[in-house]
């Protein structure tokens, strides 16, 4: 299980998992990443802190590949992600899962479905063996009794706990979370932060996070990056960022969030 | 009328209803195939299924048959069987309509979708598969169900190479009875039900399909502005909005 | 495959006349099938059912009918009841009346997009219903109509053939002409056919252009 000091963890953890190398990435005439480096180890939460606009979500969807690079090499696992051919890209991204700040469930699936069918197609489990997987995991974020039913019969909270559980039913090595709780009514965001401080503590699955809700960054992070004009000015422990950052920016950042 | 040429008009409508069903066929056929090419990831693949829609909604469904009837023949040795070449000619036509109809569709799905399906690892053609067409296909159907009376109305076309169907009994029932007007307003009746039965088919199936992804039935004046297909021979409309509801507002 | 360019040539006069006479039928056409349409989104739009009934059932019926045979109709049946015209007049007016039956649709979408409040607004202004409908409803439904009035002129043009067969000599007519008469069938018809590619495919640029321009 795992402990906020790195030692503590199983052998895997504690090496690179995911680096960035002088990636730079434009919209247009917007330079949104500048030749950023950066790199997480295996089994850490991250948290990315930052204004909006500063890139965060585009390091998500990079990795994703969502979005391509302009310039720069991004590598998971020893893994190039970027440039690499198709094959490759689509072989690293079996290791990743993402959970959307939309959600992003297929209407046109039972829940049961959305959570089953990668699984089965993708990795080649059994139906059964797909579905006991799922419902697991549904019971895990609360929702055993909604097996059948359709996504939009769901309120907001509840269907983005599907997603979790669908993005976690691929097994991922990482997990990246993108605002997963701005677009809930504030009353349903604490169900799905439960149920986040969960994996987090019970599993060893690395998460890239970002998110405007600083308390639950400071529970579960080990490492928060403030991101700036496409940069990472400053990182450290959530303890240290926190209470005593260093950097200007992140000091007047925090205090008009916190 | 005499019963014999009741049967005339009988006759006319088996060739008319076969003429629908093998055109509707190789219609679905091409939109599907080349409506899909036309969102390919691969650029020349989406510029040939562009071509082939441009060239085959540019020329009109009544030159296509006289090309197929009378030029292939000529100039490749190539005589078809007269339902045969009916089919190819309307099938190939009405298939570009589709096409638009299917990529518009396609194309109005919420590309959080793909995305969603991207971080689950599907390969393109799963994301199709599973997650796009699902979701896009009783957009489609609508606008498929104006395209099959349209190409209803265009089997009329093949009377005039002397095919036997609907409109051709009308002929020959004019020329027996050397009047027209009892014989015309029954042809326009009939063709006027198999619409009727055709649309509302069409409706019960867009009732079932939309159940399953949560969507009402029915367009919006949004979409009737941006109808991407027409009669006769059909429209130019190009427009992409099918089922977008707003996608150019 | 043969092909003969002396045929194209030999064609070209015989095509530019039936050029002509398919854009004259698409002109007046387009003129009959706008004003008739708006005349019968506004006769839906009346209060009472005795007429939005029966000019709904019509105008189904016509929509939903082959236009060749209605043209037949025209062609067969009115002279049977002593009305006579040329067989362009015919022609002209059964395709009118055709695809107005598709612009009254494209009008009462266009109508139904103004938004409601633009309704409540000229109430409390107290503006007559007919100044209404004329200064503000219309004026911002045809803004919006009019890439779609051009896709059915469009579509016109690709029914105008259709026309050949009760003897109106546009460019399908000529080329049939030229070719049972010189036994050629290839060139003239491919001659007309890459011609309608020609004509359409810029305006269905140019309508979407329009669009762009108009609706957004």
């Amino acid at each position: 299980m795992k402990e906020p000091d790195a030692s503590a963890n199983p052998p895997v953890d504690g090496t690179e998992l995911i680096r960035f190398e002088q990636v730079t990435k434009r919209f247009g005439a917007n330079t949104i990443l500048d030749r950023l480096d950066f790199s997480v180890n295996s089994g850490k939460h991250v948290t990315l802190i930052g204004p909006s606009g500063s890139g965060k979500t585009t390091i998500l969807r990079l990795l994703m590949t969502l979005l391509k690079p302009d310039e720069g090499t991004i590598t998971v696992a020893g893994e190039k992600l970027f440039p690499a051919p198709e094959k490759q890209i689509r072989e690293v991204r079996k290791g990743i899962g993402m959970v959307f700040q939309q959600f992003n469930l297929f209407p046109n699936m039972s829940v049961l479905r959305n959570i089953t069918e990668a699984p089965v197609t993708v990795l080649g489990l059994s139906k059964d063996e797909a579905e006991a997987r799922a419902r697991e995991l549904l019971e895990m974020v609360g929702l055993a009794d909604k097996c059948d039913a359709r996504p939009t019969q769901l309120s907001g909270g509840q269907q983005q706990r599907v997603a979790i559980a669908r993005a976690l039913a691929m097994r991922p090595q990482v997990l990246l979370l993108d605002e997963v709780t701005s677009a809930l009514d504030p009353e349903l965001v604490a169900g799905v932060l439960d149920v986040l401080r969960d994996i987090a503590r019970s599993t060893d699955i690395t998460m890239l996070c970002v998110t405007h809700e600083m308390n639950f960054a400071r529970d579960i992070s080990d490492q928060v990056l403030m991101f700036d004009s496409g940069r990472v000015i400053e990182s450290g422990s959530p303890e240290k960022m926190f209470n005593d950052p260093e950097n200007d920016r992140t000091r007047e950042f925090l205090s008009a969030v916190l | 009328m005499t019963s014999g040429l009741w049967e005339l008009v009988l006759q006319g409508i088996w060739v008319t209803v076969q003429l629908l069903v093998l055109s509707a066929l190789v219609a679905a056929a091409v939109a599907f195939g080349v409506g899909m090419a036309r969102t390919h990831r691969l650029w020349i693949v989406r510029f040939l299924a562009g071509v082939y829609t441009e060239v085959f909604r540019g020329t009109s469904a009544l030159i296509m048959i006289f090309w197929v009837f009378f030029v292939l023949p000529v100039a490749f040795g190539w005589q078809l069987v007269p339902l045969w070449a009916g089919t190819l000619a309307l099938g190939l036509t009405y298939g570009a309509y589709g096409a638009e109809i299917v990529r518009g569709a396609l194309n109005s799905v919420d590309p959080a979708q793909r995305e969603g399906g991207i971080a689950l690892s599907f390969t393109p053609w799963q994301r199709m598969r599973l997650i796009l067409l699902p979701q896009a296909v009783p957009e489609m159907i609508p606008s498929f169900t104006n395209l099959l009376v349209e190409l209803l109305k265009g089997t009329a076309l093949v009377s005039i190479t002397g095919m036997g169907d609907l409109a051709f009994s009308a002929n020959l029932v004019r020329l027996a009875l050397q009047q027209s007007a009892e014989i015309y307003t029954y042809i326009l009746l009939i063709y006027f039900v198999i619409a009727f039965l055709l649309t509302r088919g069409m409706r019960g199936l867009e009732r079932k399909l939309k159940a399953g992804v949560g969507k009402p039935v029915g367009r919006t004046p949004d979409q009737e502005l941006h109808r991407p297909e027409t009669t006769g021979v059909g429209a130019a409309g190009s427009l992409g909005g099918v089922g977008a509801g707003g996608a150019s507002s | 495959m043969t092909w003969d360019w002396g045929a194209v040539a030999d064609f070209m006069p015989h095509f530019w006349d039936g050029l002509l006479l398919t854009l004259r039928i698409l002109a007046l056409g387009s003129l009959i099938s706008f004003a008739l349409g708006l005349v019968w989104a506004l006769l839906m739009r009346t209060p009472t059912r005795w007429v939005r009934w029966p000019v709904g059932v019509v105008t189904e019926f016509i929509r939903n009918t082959p236009l060749l045979v209605q043209l037949f109709f025209l062609f067969y049946v009115l002279p049977e009841w002593g009305v006579t015209a040329s067989a362009l007049t015919t022609g002209v007016f059964a395709i009118g009346l055709h695809y107005s039956t598709y612009t009254m649709q494209v009008y009462r979408a266009g109508i139904e997009a103004v938004p409601a409040g633009q309704w409540e607004a000229a109430t409390a202004l107290n503006l007559p219903v007919a100044r209404t409908w004329r200064v503000v409803i219309l004026p911002q439904a045809i803004r919006r109509v009019v890439p779609a009035l051009g896709n059915y002129v469009i579509a016109m043009l690709k029914d105008t053939p259709i026309l050949m067969t009760i003897t109106v000599m546009e460019m399908l007519g000529e080329a049939r002409l030229f070719a049972q008469e010189n036994f050629q069938f290839t060139e003239p018809l491919t001659v007309i056919g890459v011609a309608f590619i020609l004509i359409a495919y810029p305006a269905s640029l140019l309508v979407r252009a329009l669009e762009r321009r108009l609706v957004s």
